[in-house]
């Protein structure tokens, strides 16, 4: 028990480190910052830029738009915003997890893709995902399937997949192909065909390099929800309120903050649900060797 | 060699007839005649790079020779490979870490698609055959290097092949571990009737297990010399001894004086090779 804990614990005084830092910083850092010859080269630690931390949790608490009796608490609308881009965002995760274990198997059981498909998957990455967000959208707004008309989540599910499936489909290829020499070796004198070699040796083998990889890939679904709901302009998820309370930011810095929190816990909580999965699959861990 | 090869003449666990191998460059193997009894022992001796694990990897088929002719059991090495005709073992026990012992002594059976109870049966024999009973349900890396090559040996026995290949299979455990590994694996050999082509540079350890040594040299990979071994339980390839073999076999021939013999016979034919 207690060494599940542990990481736990890490965590919550990493977090503590952090709160203890930014205060600290703001005691000690002048308000206007430090600059050298004109050059800012410290930022403005006053209330405008750096709220305190208890100003922002204070926050969670009022209400959205200051006045209106009827309008829900910060802290709700950010953990309701928070909860509808986690949904997309692990929809995105699922999406590039299958599409990448199967781009993976492709270059593995064909030699030739690896060298025509590679290169084509890390160029898709360089290219900016807000060039590529309003396209999804543009296209998706066409899309009729089976009577269903397209959304825009599922924009947004589409955008954020299209990052998470990149370090899934680098890191399954390379957990598939880096096996002992040995172990193939083993499984040919075994007479097993591919597909047996695939299930009972290449799969399990590749645990280990598929682990890191989908944590990359969860953070990399996260951040590709967030962006899409900006550049898409989809309402409901934590991108949308980070916009809205961006808006008022000059005035009042502690909302935006609140909507950032927001997304961290996001991130954390799709770390959480990859270390349900390592937890799934610890029996195959283990090095090979 | 020929004329037996015609009627009704028995069949050789393995064949090799004019057997060329080169990559590129390297002539690996050049001109290899050499035949295995049925349940016969004969390892392949000589300095590295003679071609001998080759020679292994060619009855295995995962090396095609560039000439010649190869046949396992009466078989091409690749009919014989997809009939699970030998089994194999190599240096590295190579145990998948993400199954235990058994499970991992099982892997061949569960390949062809054996069903469970049938292979779990097998297994938990063959874990008895070496000793390692009680051991079932540990992960591989809970074992020692000595316990991880005799589970790999199950392994290789798995499908009751006619023919173990191994490929020093010994080389990475201490001397006294070794000793005792030899002991065992004369044992199977007897109970299991298997031929058994085995790879080693030790002479000590080829003399002992062996009814023949082939003595390699290299540049090109050729056999020198074929010198009779003094393996225990059996005399000569002729006689199917016994299924018991105490260990104290093994130790008296270690220490007679036709295993001395032997020793220096294969060393000068070593030696010749190199000059």
């Amino acid at each position: 028990m207690i060494a599940r804990s542990r990481p736990l614990l890490t965590g919550a005084v990493a977090f503590l480190l952090l709160v203890i830092f930014w205060e600290l910083a703001k005691a000690v850092l002048p308000d206007a910052g430090v600059s050298i010859g004109g050059t800012r080269i410290l930022p403005r630690t006053d209330d405008g830029a750096m709220p305190h931390v208890w100003t922002v949790l204070g926050r969670l608490d009022d209400p959205e738009v200051a006045g209106a009796a009827s309008t829900r608490p910060i802290g709700l609308a950010v953990a309701s915003g928070a909860l509808f881009t986690l949904g997309l965002a692990l929809g995105g995760l699922v999406i590039g997890g299958v599409l990448g274990v199967l781009l993976a198997l492709f270059m593995q059981r064909f030699r030739l893709a690896e060298r025509a498909v590679l290169p084509y998957v890390v160029a898709s990455q360089t290219v900016p995902l807000i060039a590529i967000a309003p396209l999804v959208a543009g296209w998706g707004g066409k899309i009729q399937i089976l009577g269903w008309a397209w959304q825009p989540w599922a924009s947004v599910m589409v955008i954020s997949s299209y990052l998470s499936f990149f370090p899934i489909a680098v890191g399954m290829l390379r957990g598939l192909t880096s096996l002992p020499r040995a172990d193939v070796e083993l499984f040919r004198t075994l007479a097993a065909d591919w597909w047996t070699t695939l299930l009972r040796l290449r799969l399990p083998a590749s645990v280990p390099h598929l682990i890191p990889a989908v944590r990359l890939a969860a953070a990399a679904s996260v951040v590709g929800a967030i962006v899409a709901e900006i550049s898409t302009g989809t309402r409901g998820g934590i991108g949308r309120l980070i916009i809205e309370y961006a808006q008022s930011a000059t005035g009042d810095p502690s909302q935006m903050y609140a909507a950032i929190l927001g997304a961290a816990v996001l991130g954390l909580v799709a770390a959480a649900a990859v270390g349900l999965l390592d937890l799934g699959l610890r029996r195959y861990r283990g090095s090979t060797s | 060699m020929n004329a037996a090869r015609a009627g009704a003449a028995p069949v050789h666990a393995v064949e090799l007839s004019g057997v060329d191998k080169r990559f590129d460059a390297v002539h690996a193997l050049d001109g290899i005649e050499l035949t295995v009894g049925e349940g016969e022992f004969v390892s392949l001796i000589g300095p590295s790079g003679c071609g001998k694990s080759t020679l292994l990897r060619v009855v295995a088929d995962l090396e095609q020779p560039t000439g010649g002719t190869v046949t396992v059991g009466g078989k091409s090495p690749h009919q014989a490979r997809l009939d699970q005709d030998y089994g194999i073992a190599f240096q590295q026990a190579g145990l998948l870490e993400w199954r235990n012992v058994v499970e991992n002594v099982e892997l061949p059976l569960h390949v062809h698609g054996m069903p469970k109870p049938q292979r779990r049966a097998r297994a938990t024999e063959l874990l008895e055959l070496v000793g390692l009973a009680e051991f079932a349900g540990s992960r591989p890396s809970q074992l020692s290097g000595g316990m991880q090559q005799r589970v790999a040996i199950a392994r290789a026995l798995a499908p009751s092949p006619k023919l173990l290949l191994m490929d020093e299979p010994f080389g990475a455990l201490d001397e006294m571990t070794r000793e005792r590994m030899q002991a065992e694996l004369l044992r199977i050999a007897l109970e299991t009737r298997a031929a058994v082509l085995f790879v080693t540079h030790s002479i000590p350890e080829a003399v002992v297990l062996s009814d023949r040594v082939v003595v390699m040299s290299p540049r090109p990979g050729r056999i020198t010399e074929i010198v009779a071994g003094t393996r225990p339980g059996r005399t000569g390839a002729t006689e199917p001894g016994p299924a018991e073999l105490a260990l104290d076999d093994v130790e008296d021939v270690r220490e007679s004086g036709a295993f001395f013999a032997a020793i220096t016979a294969v060393r000068e034919a070593l030696r010749k090779g190199h000059e």
